[in-house]
């Protein structure tokens, strides 16, 4: 079950980034581009274990990066330092609850993109930033907040639709048999 | 995990390059795909189109073809002039520019940056830092070239600096730097000497210094001007002539 949530996981993260790379509806209505990888990084960190989150920031960087402009291996960090905490404190965190779905996706979406700038601009880099920005990160942070509910309920429905589902147990008990007739 | 990222971040950069190429490579089977998907209701529509528009489109497209072809002659006369002048004065005989036509594949998901992915590459002649335009004017220069796509930094983009002359009776000359992030047809047009007398409207087109891109090439128009450094120099705002949010074929200049 986790090899195959794993590689579900990697799967969307492959998705997501061609997504970000071939739709521009979003960067069209609202001037910025909504990135997934937080979101999915949120899913991954709260239900899987460290070797997928690990897997995730890996994959979903190297690909985010492949198609930008960034330096190679520079979005890894950043998602990694958004699910590193979260899985190893996730038993304190209500996952199920929507609203904490909501305020993790924000969170993660605002801290992945401000990661990764502070490093471009250690790196020496050249962004394109500006007062503009700070709405392109509002966009961020509200597209990934609305993105991290439809993750989770998108892998549960995956979950239900491919998974094996464990036999629901009867509740009939031999020995709670109510015998008629005679014996 | 920390070691890896060292790792590629120190990568010499001509490896970095090839390598995000080739991972960007495993992407292209996808786009495959909804390239296709996009294209099924444009064909459809065609498919159901009548003959008699169709006859109607050919007759127009023949008409154009005509006079394109009288206007390719005159060309051809005023550049066998130009030809002939120059060997007078002595100067070098100017190359009829090479074009190859290429798609727009990608666009790069980080809001940071301004490029594109196109689908020719080191197969079809690319090397970096070609010009790339449109029949409307400048877009960028390639950055990057895979064996089969490449990487297009965008004018806008902080990487790509370009320097421009009015069509003004000075003939000023500027550098094309970064507007703001939001604004996606608007560029700054910097180091204008302080006296220049610019008028919203007058054209922009590359000077041809810096070696990257040839003279001539028209990129924008003035929309408005300002003092910059407490009179140093003047910055105008140009607004491009080359839609960059809509691009979907772009032609590689070849030189």
């Amino acid at each position: 079950m986790n090899f195959f949530n794993t590689i579900l996981i990697l799967a969307a993260a492959f998705l997501a980034v061609f997504g970000e790379a071939a739709f521009q509806l979003p960067r069209h209505l609202f001037g910025a581009q909504v990135d997934l990888l937080p979101a999915l990084m949120i899913y991954a960190a709260l239900n899987t274990n460290i070797v997928t989150v690990s897997l995730l920031a890996a994959f979903g960087g190297l690909g985010f990066d492949a198609l930008s402009a960034n330096p190679l291996g520079v979005s890894i960090l950043p998602l990694l330092a958004v699910g590193f905490p979260i899985c190893l404190r996730r038993d304190l965190i209500l996952r199920d609850l929507p609203f904490a779905q909501i305020i993790l996706g924000a969170a993660a979406s605002g801290a992945v993109p401000l990661l990764g700038v502070l490093l471009l601009l250690t790196g020496g880099q050249e962004p394109l930033l500006g007062w503009g920005s700070l709405w392109q990160w509002l966009v961020m942070i509200a597209g990934g907040a609305a993105a991290t509910p439809v993750i989770f309920a998108l892998f549960d429905w995956c979950h239900h639709a491919l998974g094996y589902q464990p036999q629901a147990e009867t509740s009939f008990r031999p020995d709670r048999e109510i015998r008629r007739g005679r014996q | 995990m920390a070691l890896v990222v060292a790792l590629l971040l120190s990568l010499p950069s001509h490896a970095a390059s090839h390598l995000k190429l080739g991972i960007s490579g495993l992407f292209l089977p996808l786009f495959g795909a909804v390239s296709t998907a996009r294209q099924l209701p444009g064909r459809a529509a065609d498919a159901i189109l009548p003959r008699s528009e169709l006859l109607k489109e050919i007759e127009t497209l023949q008409r154009e073809n005509q006079q394109l072809k009288i206007q390719d002659l005159q060309a051809a006369a005023t550049a066998h002039e130009n030809d002939q002048l120059r060997a007078l004065v002595g100067w070098q005989r100017q190359q009829p520019w090479k074009l190859k036509l290429a798609s727009i594949i990608l666009r790069d998901p980080a809001n940071w940056w301004r490029t594109v992915q196109i689908d020719l590459g080191k197969r079809d002649g690319l090397v970096e830092n070609l010009p790339v335009l449109t029949s409307d004017g400048l877009v960028g220069r390639i950055s990057a070239v895979g064996y089969a796509q490449s990487q297009v930094v965008l004018i806008g983009d902080p990487r790509c600096r370009v320097s421009a002359r009015i069509l003004n009776p000075a003939h000023d000359m500027g550098v094309i730097s970064p507007g703001g992030p939001l604004e996606n047809s608007l560029v700054d047009l910097t180091y204008l000497s302080g006296n220049a007398n610019l008028k919203p409207g007058q054209e922009v087109v590359t000077s041809g210094e810096g070696g990257i891109f040839p003279p001539g090439i028209p990129v924008g128009q003035i929309v408005d001007s300002r003092q910059a450094e407490f009179g140093l120099y003047t910055e105008a705002r140009v607004k491009l002539s080359a839609d960059l949010g809509a691009l979907d074929q772009v032609w590689v200049l070849i030189q």
